[in-house]
């Protein structure tokens, strides 16, 4: 039987009138990377959201590991959160703050580390993301894109999570430093044997990052499966999805929530 | 029907905010004295409001001292009231107990309140609140305890420097536009000066630097999206700001000198 390390059933959530998820199932295998793909508008990211509890579900179920994520108590949720690490679609590097000092942020919590045991981790976690220690003392306005996305990544993996979150990864950059960064979020998720959920609709990113697919669709899971066989299913809207066609079931005004 | 309507969504409105702007602040006074403190964001705070609002802050109070002075004297003049005694009674107790305070918060609230909105405001719209929340740091502690404790802390020192800047602006003017004698005016500076009243100003100076920061705090951490929306916030935390601390400072003083 399937070790599910995430198992979500019937979640829902509305924003006002505009109902995003209806219902949703979805089971993420443990050690495995799946990515969660659809038109844009379709609630991937709240469902990522909701999963970490930013965003209260209306109803639902979401277990980590059998604890029950929505309704939990903050410290509950707070325990479970130390599971995850995660990347969002703008980096989400605290600005204030030297590259060094954003990638050891939670890591140092609770640690008595020195200021030079600090730096040296957080040099080391960046070496494991391609980027030199020249980087340590600059701010993240000081950098590259590229160069956030893979800070972003050496933040979600200093602390070795067990479930790392991708929302749209590589979003906003060209296809080689995309190429890149794919690379390097598929080689953390096998290096820390993590659970890896991925949001995207970058088919090219998910070739290289996932092992299975999900695709939602009106608020809901339509196809779920390895990614091998996603190109071959005979489901006309993830068909039109992976193949890119502007005809078909899907139209961005049918597929917006 | 409709006018109905109106005035019944704009009222739900209203109570709605009040609502969460309650419990947005008996969060942050919940957080407030909770550990872990977060020290290094409460000094860099206290060092943008206590140190580098200071030149603002001396200005202002400096050049309303000096007004202050120049309409006492024109004023008590057509009452043929005795200049040094007047002028310096009236400059040194309007300055402790009322502009000192009111515009050192109405100025933080310019400076201070309106970038703790913008900053805060743009970390909610790039997803830096959630990040923090991923990082098992809750923003309530992390962001919004130290700028507030910072903020009601360091007013008090701001007002106190004011009331010395602002009374020196008056000496000035007294004594070289209005030529005045320099012992008399300094003693009745002094005779009329009642610690009570240095004391309620200061304590004004913490109220407002509470209302300020919680205003910038609250409408930054509830920004809209887009620059559109930290706009918006900022406008809102600075306007929200100045009407509550005038409102504040009638129920103090109130309260303080009707006694």
């Amino acid at each position: 039987m399937q070790d599910n390390q995430i198992i979500i059933r019937g979640l829902s959530k509305a924003f006002g009138n505009k109902v995003v998820l209806k219902d949703l199932d979805l089971d993420i295998p443990r050690g495995k990377s799946v990515a969660v793909i659809g038109a844009s508008g379709t609630g991937k990211s709240v469902l990522l959201k909701c999963a970490l509890g930013l965003i209260e579900a209306d109803s639902g179920s979401i277990r980590v590991d059998g604890q029950e994520m929505l309704g939990a108590s903050r410290q509950q949720r707070e325990e479970t959160l130390r599971k995850f690490g995660m990347t969002f679609q703008g980096g989400a590097l605290f600005d204030s703050l030297t590259i060094w000092e954003n990638v050891i942020f939670r890591y140092r919590q609770g640690k008595t580390l020195s200021r030079d045991e600090a730096r040296d981790y957080a040099a080391s976690v960046l070496a494991e993301v391609n980027l030199e220690p020249r980087v340590l003392d600059l701010f993240p306005a000081e950098i590259s894109g590229g160069m956030q996305k893979r800070v972003a990544l050496a933040r979600a993996i200093a602390d070795r999570p067990e479930i790392l979150l991708f929302d749209e990864p590589t979003t906003g950059l060209d296809p080689i430093t995309a190429g890149v960064i794919n690379k390097l979020i598929r080689s953390a998720v096998d290096r820390l044997g993590a659970t890896a959920i991925t949001i995207s609709h970058d088919m090219a990113s998910i070739k290289v990052i996932a092992d299975e697919v999900a695709m939602v669709h009106n608020g809901r899971i339509i196809w779920n499966g390895p990614k091998d066989k996603m190109e071959d299913t005979g489901n006309p809207v993830l068909d039109q999805f992976v193949h890119g066609h502007p005809e078909g079931p899907m139209t961005p005004s049918s597929d917006n929530g | 029907m409709n006018i109905l309507r109106i005035t019944g969504q704009s009222a739900l409105g209203l109570l709605a905010q009040f609502g969460k702007l309650s419990l947005f602040t008996a969060s942050t006074l919940f957080w407030i004295f909770r550990p872990p403190w977060y020290w290094r964001q409460l000094l860099r705070q206290a060092v943008d409001i206590g140190y580098f609002s200071l030149p603002v802050v001396g200005l202002t109070t400096l050049f309303s001292g000096m007004v202050i002075a120049l309409q006492s004297y024109t004023g008590t003049e057509r009452f043929a009231a005795e200049g040094e005694g007047s002028v310096a009674t009236v400059v040194v107790l309007i300055v402790t107990r009322e502009l000192g305070p009111v515009l050192a918060g109405l100025m933080v609230a310019g400076r201070i309140g309106a970038s703790m909105a913008a900053e805060i405001g743009t970390m909610r719209v790039t997803d830096q609140i959630d990040a923090l929340d991923t990082l098992a740091t809750r923003p309530m502690q992390y962001l919004i305890a130290p700028r507030v404790m910072a903020a009601t802390l360091c007013l008090p020192f701001l007002v106190l420097v004011g009331d010395i800047i602002g009374v020196f602006g008056g000496y000035i003017v007294a004594i070289y536009q209005l030529g005045f004698n320099q012992g008399a005016y300094l003693e009745s500076t002094l005779q009329y000066l009642e610690p009570f009243d240095v004391i309620i100003g200061l304590i004004k100076a913490a109220v407002f630097g509470f209302i300020l920061s919680i205003m910038g705090c609250f409408h930054g951490y509830h920004s809209g999206r887009g620059a559109e929306g930290v706009g918006r916030a900022t406008t809102n935390a600075v306007v929200y700001s100045a009407i509550l601390i005038l409102v504040a400072d009638f129920f103090i003083t109130g309260i303080a000198f009707m006694r």
